[in-house]
């Protein structure tokens, strides 16, 4: 049991695939300007990194070694595919929004890198846990970097003005930096700090030192 | 992982099957959904229709206000409403006439290259839809469908103009790939607004409604055709001044509009 809580949960703050292991930013810097295309993004990964994750554990040892990553990614675009028609017929505006980004959930780097490190290693149960986690995992960043980025840049949280802004006659000047997408590593570097200052053993080693007050020879 | 895995044969059938199951999967969920997403798409295009006229209205649906615009077939040659026999002819629905599909089609459409094409759309459709918004047996307004090139990707919209066919009510795309933030621009509320009003035609007749590099200057006698050019866009916006040129100009819907408004609708 507690096995699977610590594969379930341990995405969300010890083991994060956006802030610890940075992997689906691209993504995450595109989509999150509002919270209620986040949400419907978050949902859609989570979605095909589960199920990507359990179908390719059901067949792992079946899989010939030469063609695997093909194999996985065979799996992973007919998911993207069959959610991005999901959405096209019952989401139709929120998959307007989207566009492109439903289809490029199948390079996003955390579907494929679970199933390379852990569906391809375990039971069909277990990675289907893993990919939900992971996708929670990624859900909670994009939300609270969303949060911010709405909230910041608009006023307003999932469409409802919070803060009445100066050209609706209130007070808050809008950032308007906040809606483009380098925002989002603003965001992200500051929710990676937090999260480090918190978690201490998340921090890495410096791979050099820098060497105190040292000046260049040839500059003088 | 057994070395059986890696032999040629198991290879080959792994890789066959697991194509087999996909696609049919895949198939089977775009071919299961295609009724849904066409309605969603066909809503989407009432939508924009309205949304140009400034017909929208919260708390009616698309459906129920789409009902009082009447959607006609013009023969974009001798500017003539197309009639029965024509459009039997040429095997058209007005109700489902897909002009997109159309301009693709040797039948239903001519070939244009180089100077006769502007707006860079390859095929002209010869006969268009227009919509029309009546009040009490006159036409109100009228919303004509506009495409063309822009810097990545061909834009489709609709301009509606009132009943003198001449001045602008409202402007907009409901399909481009443009650059977002500078060309993808042309979505922004603020800019649409400000074709609100603005005059086509000159005194000529020549469709002359463009949008000016650094912006208009109120003092300029011309300025009711022209509208402020989108900064850091400048082949988005050319785009945009040669597609809705084209469209209303002489290859377009002029000799249709000139009809109109010297015979009214019938």
């Amino acid at each position: 049991m507690s096995d699977v809580k610590k594969v379930l949960f341990g995405p969300i703050l010890a083991n994060n695939p956006i802030a610890l292991q940075i992997l689906g930013i691209c993504s995450a810097l595109a989509v999150t300007s509002s919270l209620k295309v986040s949400l419907v993004m978050a949902i859609a990964l989570t979605l095909v990194t589960a199920f990507s994750n359990f179908f390719i554990a059901i067949i792992r040892n079946h899989i010939p070694n030469s063609i695997r990553i093909i194999v996985q990614m065979i799996i992973i675009a007919s998911l993207v595919i069959v959610v991005d028609q999901i959405l096209k017929a019952f989401a139709f505006e929120i998959s307007k929004q989207l566009s492109v980004f439903v289809g490029l959930i199948i390079t996003n780097c955390i579907v494929m890198g679970r199933a390379e490190a852990f569906a391809m290693k375990n039971g069909p149960a277990m990675s289907f846990v893993d990919g939900i986690g992971n996708g929670l995992g990624y859900s909670a960043m994009l939300i609270i970097v969303a949060f911010f980025r709405e909230l910041l840049g608009a006023g307003k949280l999932f469409g409802v003005e919070i803060l009445a802004t100066v050209q609706n006659g209130g007070w808050y000047q809008p950032n308007g930096l906040m809606l483009l997408p380098p925002s989002a590593f603003f965001v992200i570097g500051l929710v990676i700090w937090a999260l480090r200052s918190y978690k201490k053993e998340q921090v890495e080693e410096p791979d050099f030192k820098i060497a105190a007050n040292s000046r260049s020879q040839e500059a003088l | 992982m057994s070395s059986s895995n890696d032999s040629i044969q198991k290879t080959i059938i792994v890789a066959l099957s697991l194509c087999l199951v996909c696609s049919i999967f895949v198939a089977a969920a775009a071919v299961g959904l295609k009724p849904i997403q066409n309605s969603n798409k066909d809503l989407d295009r009432k939508r924009n229709i309205l949304s140009a006229a400034g017909m929208l209205e919260p708390g009616k649906t698309v459906d129920e206000i789409f009902a009082t615009v009447e959607t006609r077939i013009v023969n974009l040659e001798t500017g003539a409403f197309a009639t029965d026999a024509e459009l039997n002819e040429a095997g058209i629905n007005p109700a489902t006439y897909d002009q997109t599909a159309a301009s693709k089609d040797p039948q239903l459409s001519q070939a244009l290259s180089g100077e006769n094409d502007p707006a860079s759309i390859k095929r002209r459709v010869d006969y268009s839809s227009v919509y029309l918004v009546k009040s009490e047996g006159e036409i109100d307004r009228i919303i004509l469908p506009v495409h063309g090139y822009g810097l990545w990707s061909t834009m489709y919209g609709f301009m509606a103009l009132k009943n003198d066919f001449n001045t602008v009510i409202g402007f907009g795309f409901y399909a481009q790939g443009e650059t977002p933030g500078l060309g993808g621009e042309v979505d922004n509320p603020n800019w649409k607004a400000l074709w609100n009003g603005k005059e086509v035609y000159d005194d000529q007749g020549e469709a002359v409604i463009r949008l000016a590099k650094a912006g208009v200057d109120s003092s300029d006698p011309q300025a009711m055709h022209k509208v402020d050019g989108l900064s850091g866009a400048t082949l988005t916006s050319r785009g945009v001044t040669n597609l809705v040129q084209y469209w209303l100009g002489k290859e377009g819907f002029a000799p249709f509009l000139t009809k109109l408004r010297s015979e009214g609708a019938q």
